[in-house]
């Protein structure tokens, strides 16, 4: 099948413009009447949920956090773009959408990139208004800075806290909005079904995740804002709680699932200490701004102190490789040069697994106080977890699973293809292509959740009556049925092994064969391991304690057991696509020098998988891309 | 001091945790060890260990609230030896390390204790009041779109960065359980200060801290006594400052008149 994205034809300096008028208007007085559930409270889910209420539709929005503050937008550190060119240094919405076509490796639909570009520049002025605390310089304008894939000063930013300052924005709105009764805000739920009556999203099921009780909401339209799927890796830079489970239900009840094998491994993480770990953390992009990655020329130098190897001995592989972008290539280049380092054996720190990332440089060109100024919480929590002072020594980083660029499927609307089914930031797959440039996710969070849905939803709901389901109807009882079947097998298994030993086990299944690097023999392996983690999690888990109450280890099970059949379809994704393009890098498809070699001819499209059953081979179908502004040509950052 | 500890390679450890089933089940302290511990494992890691060592003896593990581990998200909250979140400076639960814990040792665990937060199950409780201080006043009525340009109101640099001082706060709740009072003057505090000190946030300011106050009464939070623990426990350093300008926000808002419902509901108490 051809899926049509609905994308808007003509000049693309128009395209939004255009087709938001043409878009159909919902009555003021009828808007009350429809009823919108939003799952997810980061910046997509906060700031839909507080805008949708703002216009007057009434809105219930569940989070599995305690407070929709913690959502893990919050950690975001490094930024958010805009095309205001406020530094006068060339900057337009032209050339931010320019990048992020190119950055994604001409994976992304135009007209969308075009979009997010075009209202960058009202979300920085939203976010003022709000009273997030920017950045200023002395005069009292906002200030900026460089992102990776960028050669313009594009990123706003809160000290190496946007994500949180912006999250608390949308959060305050959201919050101004439950006191206002617009709002009801569900915490501490999770969704564990997508309710679909006659064809269309009409509700969802949810467990109270502190009495355990599970029940329906019934809407006229269902916004999924629930983030990405890294930590199918198990160790990545997600917090605990993300999981691919919402998104995968709704997958099961229809819902294209697009480019899952397009995941971002992150260049400037914390490297790996110990088996035990729990987590990878980030250390923000911006660091590359005033930090200098290098490794030793000699293998033989890797295990001295740095400051032991002189100056002539220490490769800064990313400024040679790369003159032009130099520390600041794209995310996808900069992660693939540092494993090759450390594959080359020239890696530092415990396994070898680790690159220098030096501000020696800078804090003598700048002096320590305003490396610190920049990004002080940054080293001191760096600091925290490798007990190391990098104003003294450098950082050691190493790449690390971080965001999903492949989610659902949506069209330009927003909308999956079960109507009435809309897919917000992380979680559907638009506009990031095969890689996300730096400070671009909360961007697109707050541009689909502020100012896309609140528009194209309305064209939806135009063509329906309000409250044309009812709660009563049999699918929901049904839905139920089926959450509580599954709690009930978990539960009921009583094996040996906990579920924390099975995502770990798939995990490095997937960073060994999925990851970084991906071969025809290391993805088929994968299949055939991924199927056999899965039937012995069925038969030999232990989950205790009980469905009706708070049960933290029956929903690391429930989250376990979606990871474990959506691995197999990213395993998959990643198998099909027979090119390399950003974060997607296939051994057989590279140039001589190393660097991802596309294949606009066979690839030149968005993969849109369609469920037929656990262990079936889904079915492929296809959103052709069509480039008309910006050339298809090799990707080059040199 | 990471030397000091990683020469004695692991370490074996004595826990002592409050186990509580529900919120009107009663508690007790019931002790675990935490065997091979590394210097290198973040405290939450190393309730992992145990826990992991409870699933496989079919014991029930300890709840404890945790998510981003990168001490941003502010949902780890659990009392160490007696301070929240272990009580070294600017460190929160999931960011100490067991580097700071000698081999041998005894560690008591307990959860936020405050009034105004119910304990849901052991280690977790439910801190709804502070979303509820929020929801009364802790925003700006922007309306989404139709907003000016950003750089329409310069601001100077020094509220940018004493703004950006007060808004650090994760809103872990610390501070309410290191309070004697069980006081969120501190939390009040930092976001009345950041939304009252920006041009953005000065139209609503004294309706904003006299609706804040009020809700701090309404959901069974204290009174600041200027014991200042709270920034003693504060994981981001937030300064009693800001209470300062709480309370003299609070006088502002008094004489503008704003505060009317405020002083007739104290007074009925």
């Amino acid at each position: 099948m051809i899926l049509d994205g609905k994308a808007p034809t003509g000049r693309i300096e128009e395209s939004w413009d255009k087709y938001r008028f043409d878009l159909k208007l919902v009555n003021p007085a009828n808007k009350r009447k429809f009823k919108i559930l939003v799952v997810g409270t980061g910046l997509a889910g906060a700031s839909a949920a507080a805008t949708l209420g703002e216009l007057g539709y009434n809105v219930e929005t569940f989070c599995y956090q305690d407070s929709p503050r913690r959502a893990h937008s919050i950690a975001a550190q490094g930024g958010i773009n805009a095309a205001k060119n406020y530094p006068n240094d060339g900057d337009s919405i032209y050339r931010l959408f320019y990048d992020t076509i190119k950055g994604g490796d001409f994976r992304a639909r135009e007209a969308d990139v075009w979009r997010l570009a075009q209202v960058s520049n009202n979300i920085i002025d939203q976010c003022v208004a709000q009273g997030v605390p920017f950045a200023r310089d002395y005069a009292g304008y906002l200030d900026n800075r460089s992102f990776g894939g960028a050669q313009v000063s594009r990123t706003f930013y809160a000290r190496g806290q946007t994500g949180q300052q912006l999250l608390l924005g949308a959060y305050s709105a959201l919050s101004r909005q439950i006191k206002a009764g617009t709002v009801k805000l569900f915490a501490r739920t999770e969704m564990l079904d997508l309710v679909v009556v006659d064809g269309e999203a009409k509700g969802i099921t949810i467990r109270d995740l502190v009495t355990g009780e599970i029940r329906t909401h019934v809407g006229d339209a269902v916004v999924l804002a629930t983030g990405g799927y890294v930590n199918v890796f198990y160790l990545s830079t997600n917090a605990m709680g993300c999981s691919v489970t919402a998104n995968w239900k709704a997958h099961k009840k229809g819902a294209y699932f697009a480019n899952p094998c397009f995941t971002q491994i992150h260049p400037t993480c914390i490297p790996q200490a110990g088996d035990y770990q729990s987590k990878l953390t980030l250390m923000s992009e911006s660091l590359r701004n005033d930090g200098r990655i290098w490794v030793p020329k000699k293998k033989e130098d890797c295990n001295k102190p740095a400051n032991e190897i002189p100056e002539e001995d220490r490769d800064y592989y990313l400024e040679r490789k790369y003159p032009t972008f130099g520390n600041l290539a794209p995310r996808d280049i900069a992660s693939r040069a540092a494993k090759e380092q450390c594959d080359e054996g020239r890696g530092v720190g415990p396994g070898g697994r680790g690159v220098y990332l030096d501000f020696a440089a800078s804090i003598k060109r700048l002096g320590e106080n305003v490396v610190r100024e920049r990004y002080g919480n940054l080293f001191e929590m760096y600091e925290r977890i490798t007990d190391e002072d990098a104003y003294k020594q450098p950082m050691r980083i190493y790449p690390a699973p971080h965001y999903s660029m492949g989610g659902l499927w949506v069209d330009y609307n927003l909308m999956s293809n079960i109507p009435g089914l809309f897919v917000l930031g992380e979680a559907n797959f638009s506009v990031h292509g095969a890689n996300r440039l730096g400070a671009s996710a909360l961007m697109q969070g707050l541009a689909d959740g502020y100012f896309v849905i609140p528009n194209t939803i309305a064209g939806y709901l135009a063509t329906t009556k309000p409250g044309k389901v009812k709660a009563d109807h049999p699918e929901f009882k049904k839905s139920v049925e089926e959450v509580h079947g599954a709690s009930k097998k978990l539960l009921g298994i009583n094996g040996k092994k906990t579920v924390t030993e099975f995502i770990r086990e798939l995990g490095t299944t997937m960073w060994e064969d999925v990851g970084m690097a991906r071969s025809k023999e290391s993805l088929t392996k994968a299949l055939q391991k991924i199927p056999a983690i899965r039937k012995e999690f069925w038969e030999n888990v232990k989950v205790s304690g009980k469905g009706e109450e708070l049960n933290q280890q029956l929903e690391n099970a429930g989250r376990t057991a979606d990871f474990l059949e959506f691995a197999e379809l990213l395993a998959r994704d990643a198998l099909h696509r027979e090119e390399s393009c950003g974060g997607h890098f296939r051994v057989e498809h590279q140039y001589p020098d190393g660097e991802a070699k596309r294949d606009d001819a066979n690839f030149c499209y968005t993969a849109a998988w369609e469920f037929k059953g656990i262990g079936k081979e889904p079915e492929l179908h296809k959103e052709p891309l069509k480039f008309e502004n910006v050339h298809l040509a090799v990707r080059s950052y040199k | 001091m990471s030397a000091h500890a990683s020469e004695h390679g692991t370490m074996n450890l004595k826990l002592i945790v409050w186990r509580q089933a529900g919120p009107n089940e009663p508690g007790r302290f019931e002790t675990y060890d935490a065997k091979g511990i590394t210097p290198h494992h973040s405290f939450l890691e190393m309730l992992d260990v145990v826990n992991e060592d409870l699933i496989k003896a079919g014991k029930e593990p300890i709840v404890f609230d945790h998510d981003c581990r990168e001490g941003i998200c502010g949902a780890c909250s659990a009392v160490v030896n007696g301070v929240p979140h272990g009580g070294y400076k600017r460190t929160t639960l999931c960011q100490l390390h067991m580097r700071k814990f000698k081999d041998g040792d005894a560690i008591y665990l307990e959860p936020w204790r405050a009034r105004a937060f119910p304990i849901i199950k052991d280690l977790m409780v439910d801190r709804g009041a502070l979303d509820r201080l929020i929801q009364a006043a802790g925003w700006t009525s922007a309306h989404t779109g139709g907003v000016p340009d950003g750089n329409s109101t310069p601001i100077p640099k020094r509220s940018a960065d004493y703004a950006m001082d007060a808004a650090e706060c994760i809103g872990c709740g610390a501070c309410v359980a290191a309070c004697p009072n069980g006081a969120a003057m501190l939390f009040a505090g930092a976001k009345v200060s950041q939304l009252n000190e920006l041009p953005q946030g000065q139209v609503e300011a004294p309706e904003r801290v006299a609706a804040m106050v009020q809700a701090m009464a309404e959901n069974g939070f204290g009174n600041c006594s200027n014991h200042y623990e709270c920034q003693a426990a504060c994981p981001k350093g937030i300064d009693v400052k800001f209470i300062a300008r709480l309370n003299r926000e609070f006088r502002k808002a008094l004489v503008l008149d704003k505060v009317g419902a405020l002083t007739k509901s104290a007074k009925a108490e």
